[in-house]
């Protein structure tokens, strides 16, 4: 069975033979990515590459390593004791886990939206000032010039515009994670990741957050893991699967959905189990 | 009184049931003997000291061979030595918490570290007062004094104050850390910024617990800067001082005219248990608040 | 070897570099426009670095400071000790029951008869605290209501707050007096009384450790006990106790080094005769009475001076191996938890 996996796994040039016939320029881009937890090989020789100016869907079943990828995109997991990583992560063709990149650097240009909204016990304004404040901005008017234009763009101005002061806590769920896009979209970075980001959000809210996750394409590159393969079809332009911290496949994400190349792949959208 | 109706009675389920309600019973009774000494203890010094305690009690110096007046000096003195105690203790052990919960790994000094604090819990008071009178007293040269109790006072309390801060930091969750290292904190702003303002008031609320035991202490201080009478308030740090508790040792066993004070030995006793349980109760009831705040905003 | 660089690796990243042997990788046109940012804010970049390193190296000083305080009682202690011994010898100091210090013609230093009573009136509290603090500790967990649970566990907290001294205190006018009536001796200030305010002050620590792990059992072990038609009382007794015990065994342990080393309540209440104990009705002196009594009188740097000082080493010695235990009782069921 694995003998017979790898042959059918998708190949780095592969991926880059699609790059260049739809003309998409790499943002991020792995090789030979493998990481560790301890002696447990979690994510096995990755080549992967997330295009600028789109959003990238990473689906897969629980377990496969795709959130772990995605913290390995801003180093997140440099947190976690006992890791290793092998292979490199290259943004803007620039290895982040070389020693010229700082790591606060990159996770201001990298920022992260997670799967539970976790905004600061703060007022809405401050939860969205925070990133600007850390990174030394002090003139309020500029702050607040951004904290709106923030909002705006995560579609929550009109609904907090009254009520900047209030306690970020008193937001709904839905409304809460769209502060924390917010708040990730102030500090300006040039790629957003989102991990599942509307697993703990009800239907409605989930929908807003959607239709925001693709006008962001606008302007950013978006990485984002989902379990919800409804989710990954509607919002995305590519789509890669992982299987037991394997890449098996990479495509365009229409082409993944309407005709997988891999029979795996297609199990799992069919729902044949995950 | 008819052995077979006996034991049809006694069914094996009923007697397990009855042994059940008799065991419980017992441990009942277990925690009514506690609370019948706690009671006891505080019925029996508010009754006797409540008597003796006056405005002229609080405000007035001892006269006469310690037989009259009041403790003023005393409660001065605790007030002193407790602030001295504060601030050495609540900046070393925040300090020490913040290093444990947020620096260190799970490595062999770690363990260590951990060892030695909950080692330095349980060293007898009156060896950190041994400790003290060497280090305070004589090497630093600072005298029997109030920085000398003080500081004795402060190391003993430490560990209470690390556990304390440490907790308080337990309690803040990770997604404000990982939250803000995602926005481009270095790891310090994020401690600073979004952890500890969050973790302060459950330090502070630990390490007033733990002010309320140095509060109390004797043996450390008996060594290190306590006076049997002084007949003037103290002037600085390096002056000799009366304490609240010392002064209930020397008051109960110590004065030539044993029973004639102990009126004023149970209104000493009544103050410092006053001062010592309403601190414990203030901070019991901002740590119970701080936790249903936690609960209601789900943090 | 490896491993352990792997792990220094991922908290440094330019040592990771290095580990990895990584050269330069092949540059893309990028790199041009990358280099420049990094030649603009490297200096920035440094200072944050270094400022970070300094924070973290601050922290670790505090850090360690336990240690050093620990050390610092430790060797303080034997430097101070050391003198006595010019002049008393091992021997006498470990094996004589007579302490006197003071004595004109022979002044004699024998820790046995303190010892004794340290130990003796430790049991004695022991052997009133174990069964009520076990007992209130398994009302606790088994029996009562969450609600007065939560009631409980502060009026618990405040009784470990109460003040040594006033704890003493209450000993000399409260119980003493009730002591010498019930056993028609002609002052209450006796082992039996000291055992009993030391029962007082171990309890808070027994209960509250006692109950902690009784309530960390695996709830699948009680619904086990439960299904095979055991009463509540049973599970206790034959399930939860025997499953609890190394903690609780921890909790009397953290009692017993609370009794070892309390030291106003039994100077006020135990009498403080230097004889050798023959029941629980004498006058004793404790350890660290002993020290209480005699530091505030003897001038500094004599041998009799030095000897109050091996009499705390004593103690610190007995504290740690005590706590030891504990300890080691303790991560044994914080194990099992996990």
């Amino acid at each position: 069975m694995d003998g017979n996996l790898r042959d059918i796994k998708i190949s780095s040039e592969q991926i880059k033979g699609l790059m260049r016939k739809k003309f998409e320029i790499p943002k991020i881009e792995t090789k030979n990515l493998n990481f560790y937890y301890g002696r447990n090989h979690v994510l096995k020789n990755i080549n992967l590459i997330c295009p600028a100016n789109k959003v990238t869907a990473i689906i897969g079943p629980s377990g496969c390593g795709k959130s772990t990828f995605i913290r390995l995109l801003n180093r997140m997991n440099d947190l976690i004791p006992a890791t290793r990583l092998e292979g490199q992560v290259m943004i803007d063709g620039e290895d982040i886990y070389s020693r010229e990149i700082d790591v606060v650097d990159l996770r201001r240009r990298v920022g992260m939206v997670f799967q539970k909204p976790n905004p600061f016990p703060k007022s809405i304004f401050d939860n969205v000032a925070y990133g600007l404040r850390i990174n030394g901005h002090k003139n309020k008017a500029e702050i607040a010039e951004r904290v709106e234009k923030s909002l705006k763009e995560a579609a929550l101005w009109d609904e907090v515009k009254d009520r900047l002061k209030d306690n970020a806590l008193s937001l709904s769920g839905g409304q809460q994670q769209r502060l924390c896009i917010a708040r990730a979209l102030a500090v300006e970075p040039e790629i957003i990741l989102f991990d599942e980001p509307c697993s703990a959000i009800d239907p409605i809210a989930t929908a807003k957050i959607e239709e925001l996750i693709v006008r962001l394409k606008e302007n950013y590159t978006v990485v984002i893991v989902t379990h919800n393969m409804q989710q990954a079809a509607r919002v995305s332009d590519y789509t890669a699967f992982l299987w037991l911290g394997q890449l098996i496949e990479f495509d365009r994400t229409e082409k993944i959905f309407t005709n997988p190349a891999n029979k795996l792949t297609e199990d799992y959208i069919t729902g044949r189990f995950g | 009184m008819n052995p077979a109706r006996r034991k049809t009675r006694l069914t094996p389920a009923k007697k397990k049931a009855l042994v059940q309600a008799l065991g419980f019973l017992i441990l009942r009774a277990c925690l009514y003997f506690v609370f019948a000494v706690l009671l006891l203890f505080i019925y029996d010094i508010i009754r006797k000291g409540s008597g003796v305690l006056s405005w002229e009690f609080l405000t007035q110096p001892p006269r006469r061979g310690m037989t009259e007046g009041g403790i003023f000096p005393a409660i001065v003195g605790t007030f002193a030595v407790t602030m001295i105690t504060a601030l050495t203790s609540i900046p070393l052990g925040i300090f020490a918490a913040i290093y444990l919960n947020e620096y260190a790994g799970q490595d062999r000094l770690t363990r260590l570290i951990r060892l030695a604090i909950r080692n330095l819990a349980g060293v007898p008071s009156i060896v950190y007062g041994l400790f003290g009178v060497v280090l305070f007293v004589n090497v630093l040269n600072f005298g029997t004094s109030i920085l000398s109790a003080g500081l004795t006072l402060g190391l003993l309390t430490l560990p209470w104050t690390i556990t304390a801060s440490e907790e308080a930091l337990k309690n803040v969750p990770g997604s404000f850390r990982e939250g803000a290292l995602a926005l481009g904190a270095t790891k310090w702003q994020a401690i600073r910024t979004n952890v500890l303002p969050y973790a302060l008031p459950g330090m502070l609320t630990g390490a007033v617990l733990g002010l309320a035991r140095a509060a109390g202490e004797t043996a450390p201080i008996m060594f290190t800067g306590v006076a049997f009478y002084l007949p003037y308030l103290p002037r600085s740090l390096k002056d000799q001082f009366m304490a609240l508790s010392y002064h209930l040792y020397i008051m109960a066993t110590q004065h030539h005219a044993i029973l004639q004070v102990r009126p004023l030995a149970y209104g000493t006793a009544l103050v410092l248990l006053i001062l010592v349980l309403g601190m414990n109760l203030v901070a019991i009831i901002i740590r119970y608040r701080l936790r249903r705040r936690r609960q209601i905003h789900g943090w | 070897m490896k491993r352990i660089l792997n792990k220094f690796a991922v908290s440094n990243p330019v040592a990771a570099e290095e580990i990895r042997g990584r050269g330069s990788f092949n540059p893309l046109p990028f790199d041009l426009r990358a280099i420049m940012i990094i030649n603009r804010s490297q200096k920035k970049k440094s200072w944050r670095r270094w400022k970070e390193e300094l924070i973290r190296l601050f922290f670790l000083f505090h850090g360690l400071l336990a240690i050093f305080i620990l050390m610092g009682i430790f060797v303080f202690l034997i430097i101070s000790s050391v003198p006595a011994f010019k002049e008393i010898s091992l021997k006498e100091f470990l094996t004589s029951k007579t302490w006197d210090p003071t004595s004109p013609e022979k002044p004699q230093y024998g820790l046995v008869s303190m010892i004794f009573s340290t130990f003796m009136v430790t049991f004695g509290a022991l052997l009133i605290a174990i069964p009520i603090g076990l007992g209130v500790a398994a009302y606790l967990s088994d029996v009562a209501h969450w609600r007065v649970r939560e009631i409980v566990k502060p009026i618990v907290e405040i009784l470990a707050g109460i003040p040594s001294v006033a704890v003493g205190f209450l000993g000399i006018v409260l119980f003493g007096p009730i002591i010498a009536k019930i056993f028609n001796t002609s002052s209450g200030l006796n082992a039996a009384n000291g055992s009993f305010l030391l029962a007082i002050m171990a309890l808070p620590t027994i209960i509250s450790i006692s109950e902690d792990s009784l309530n960390s059992i695996p709830h699948s072990y009680v619904e086990a006990s439960l299904a095979l038609g055991a009463s509540r009382w049973q599970t206790l007794i034959r399930v939860k106790i025997p499953a609890a015990l190394s903690g609780i065994t921890a909790s009397i342990m953290l009692g017993l080094g609370r009794a070892i080393g309390e030291t106003m309540t039994v100077l006020m209440a135990t009498g403080n005769a230097r004889n050798f104990p023959h029941g629980f009705l004498d006058s004793i002196r404790t350890l660290t009475a002993n020290i209480a009594i005699e530091l505030g009188e003897v001038p500094y740097h004599t041998t009799h001076y030095y000897a109050l000082f091996a009499i705390g080493l004593v103690l610190f010695i007995i504290s740690f191996v005590v706590n030891l235990i504990a300890d080691i009782l303790l991560s044994k069921y914080q194990q099992r938890e996990l």
